[in-house]
């Protein structure tokens, strides 16, 4: 087959089995844009802003597990994408980012729209290539897809020259079936000798923790971990970006730990002896203070990434493999082992733990005459049954999500952990919406955040992927209010926009419904409303009570054992008023 | 500690700065880098002296074996080597301090490499620490330009890294 190097590109895809790009045209990728015209097994989804289509196709891949894929012209389409694909990098997410670049004998002259894209996405991407000779073209994308969907997963930027994908050139097209690339070769099955030892620590272990983050998504190990808890009888506590890969209304689940985890989750860390961490990298908003991190405990780490281990906190047993293979052997040590944990130490254990439970931690005040977010977010579960997949943006909005929407799948819950970028939420929404159009998609999103990729809306309308906007509008920066309030002296340093659109009439503008909603008793009635109108994207604009802080929390500097909790439930309001 | 790690690189464009990017973006420091092609035209071997804790180290080769092009790299520290590193030294001379210049240059088994009326170009290999030596036995006041390669290492007996 002669194919010339715009249809190399594509035909590639093709051969990748990818149904989506997400993407926006320009001068570099004409010929690529001729050459999606002219076939109709890869559909294109035209964004609004570059940055709407990292985040759209990320989300895709969240979702699906399959790489997600972008394209991009050279210049500012290139400097647009980057923010996505950082958001991509730091959450490990598999995707293919082609942009284009201007022709190769101008490359380095300052042509017009010319950036240095491999040189620019270097720092965030797992790997970037730039092509240079069409016959290595194929071999290149196959590899790009080859490097983003293994080992640790992530973006993968090519970078190709105009020149490139000159329609008048055209060479044999042979899609290579597998490739090898001698310097890249991620462990798969782990140190059988560590994976012994680990076993044997956790029989020993009188108060035990799983600590499983994102990395058992992406491993698609939730079954074998949800095994493996059931079998040892352990409390489980989650990371922000391994929720719903161990079900959350289990009675072994713990909640969500870190800055805004549960008082019992950090607590169980923190006196905790012996911790299993599973595809979870000991990130900053996880450990609080790292000299006060965990001071009781040996602690097992199982990674795809070697430099994920013991980078901020020592381990005991590291163990480098993919975190599915790594438990199955772990199981078959533990069925084959005489041993079991400890029966007497874990009730007194779990007896502890009760303790902390009842502290209730995320009580909030549900007498309110102002609509509470986590009562939107609690009716939100209810309305969806639990079963919607939830993205996010970032800010109060997203941890209120996290905490009061419990996931019991992996890859429903869709939000930006490592990067913390606004505006993911609504594009990831669509991508969303996209793999799965008979399921039910609502973006919890804020009013900062919203506006920063709105624009999507009409991209949604375009390719009628309605999703449901839960838009908890408290007219501040939420997050950046808190932080305010408690270490600013309420100091409100541009935190608030006295000018926020009328989003009801916003997101008629764009052609969707919009609501307003104003009262508690409003909330319910909304939602199913707006989930009653399978077809139509419905924006809910939630006027939330504006001095709602998200507890319980570890201020920056503290530590597991150091948190602080409502002072009463309720309070926070009357505590601002006073 | 002073560390030398040798690395074998895949010999494309790029490769450099993707080392060079990773010190800088995670701040570590790089005391000196050598690059150049090996008998196997695809593979290029670098030196890189940096110094760290233990735990530094680890991460700094953890991340370097991360980079897609890094086929295989060793930190020489760890076992018995060799270290090497060129220099040449322009020295100002007079009539007086050359007959001195040349037999320094001699026990430090130098060589000159170049005269003119008023100047010398003294080469020498060695361990850093030797060619330090050297310097710190020239008047200062007479050194016009000192050039260093940077250190270049192998390890002893049979072990070596290739392929």
């Amino acid at each position: 087959m002669e194919l010339n190097g715009a249809q190399i590109v594509i035909q590639s895809l093709k051969d990748e089995g990818v149904e989506y790009i997400f993407g926006y045209p320009g001068g570099a990728v004409l010929h690529l844009y001729d050459a999606i015209f002219q076939q109709d097994a890869v559909k294109h989804i035209l964004v609004r802003h570059e940055q709407g289509a990292t985040h759209a196709a990320d989300g895709y891949a969240r979702a699906t597990g399959k790489p997600g894929v972008v394209l991009v012209t050279s210049g500012p389409g290139a400097t647009n994408a980057v923010t996505g694909i950082a958001t991509a990098y730091m959450d490990s997410i598999p995707m293919v980012i082609i942009s284009g670049q201007v022709p190769s004998p101008v490359i380095g002259s300052d042509a017009f729209q010319e950036v240095d894209m491999v040189g620019i996405t270097r720092p965030c991407v797992k790997h970037n290539f730039l092509v240079k000779d069409i016959t290595k073209l194929a071999e290149t994308m196959k590899k790009a897809f080859h490097v983003a969907t293994t080992g640790r997963p992530g973006p993968v930027v090519v970078d190709v020259p105009k020149d490139i994908t000159d329609p008048r050139i055209t060479i044999p097209y042979k899609y290579p079936k597998k490739v090898v690339i001698r310097s890249y070769n991620p462990e798969t099955s782990g140190d059988k000798g560590q994976i012994k030892n680990a076993v044997d620590l956790l029989l020993t272990a009188q108060k035990p923790v799983i600590y499983s983050g994102g990395g058992v998504v992406l491993g698609e190990a939730s079954k074998e971990l949800t095994e493996f808890a059931k079998t040892l009888g352990f409390p489980i506590t989650n990371t922000l970006m391994g929720l719903g890969a161990y079900p959350s209304t289990d009675e072994q689940f713990i909640g969500m730990l870190g800055m805004h985890g549960t008082y019992e989750a950090n607590m169980a860390m923190h006196e905790s002896d012996v911790i299993i961490a599973i595809g979870a990298r000991f990130d900053d908003r996880v450990t609080g203070k790292l000299d006060e991190f965990c001071p009781h405990a040996q602690i097992i780490h199982i990674d795809v990434d070697p430099a994920s281990i013991s980078k901020t906190v020592k381990v005991t047993i590291p163990i480098v493999g993919e975190v599915k293979p790594v438990l199955k052997q772990m199981m078959e040590l533990l069925k084959d082992s005489k041993k079991k944990p400890s029966k007497k130490a874990l009730e007194s254990w779990w007896g502890q733990i009760d303790q902390w439970r009842a502290v209730k931690c995320m009580e909030y005040d549900r007498t309110s005459q102002l609509i509470k977010p986590q009562y939107v977010i609690e009716q939100l579960y209810q309305v969806t049954k639990g079963e919607a997949y939830i993205t996010s943006d970032v800010g109060q909005h997203q941890m209120w999500a996290a905490q009061y929407y419990p996931f019991d799948k992996p890859r429903r819950w869709i939000n930006s952990g490592g990067l913390g970028t606004m505006g993911f939420g609504l594009p990831a929404a669509i991508g969303v919406k996209l793999a799965f159009p008979d399921s039910e998609v609502a973006c919890v999103t804020g009013d900062g955040s919203i506006q920063m990729c709105i624009q999507e809306l009409s991209t949604a309308l375009q390719y009628k992927a309605p999703v449901k906007i839960i838009n908890l509008n408290n007219s501040y920066l939420g997050m950046v209010r808190q932080w305010q309030e408690f270490s600013y002296e309420s100091r409100y340093s541009h935190s608030y926009m006295d000018t926020i659109p009328d989003f009801v009439k916003l997101a008629e503008a764009y052609g969707h419904v919009g609501m307003r909603i104003n009262k508690p008793e409003e909330v319910r009635p909304a939602l199913e409303e707006a989930f009653a109108m399978k077809d139509r994207t419905v924006f809910l604009d939630i006027l939330t009570d504006r001095t709602e802080n998200v507890y319980p929390m570890i201020e920056a500097g503290k530590g597991h054992h150091d948190m602080t909790l409502r002072v009463a439930p309720g309070t926070s309001t009357d505590r601002e008023l006073a | 500690m002073k560390h030398i790690i040798s690395i074998l690189i895949e010999n494309e464009s790029g490769a450099l700065s993707r080392v060079a990017g990773l010190f800088s973006a995670r701040g570590y420091n790089i005391e000196s880098l050598t690059v150049a092609p090996t008998e196997d035209p695809s593979l290029s071997r670098m030196t890189l002296v940096t110094r760290g804790s233990e735990d530094i180290i680890e991460q700094i080769t953890k991340q370097l074996n991360k980079l897609i092009d890094v086929v295989k790299l060793i930190d020489l520290a760890d076992a018995v080597h060799i270290e090497r590193e060129l220099m040449m030294v322009k020295i100002k001379t007079t009539e007086q301090s050359r007959e001195e210049i040349r037999s320094l240059a001699s026990i430090f088994r130098g060589k000159i490499i170049d005269v003119t009326t008023t100047t010398y170009v003294v080469e020498m290999t060695g361990p850093s620490s030797k060619l330090d030596a050297f310097i710190a036995s020239v008047d200062g006041g007479s050194i016009i330009e000192v050039v260093r390669s940077g250190p270049t290492g192998i390890s002893r007996g049979e072990q070596g890294l290739h392929l």
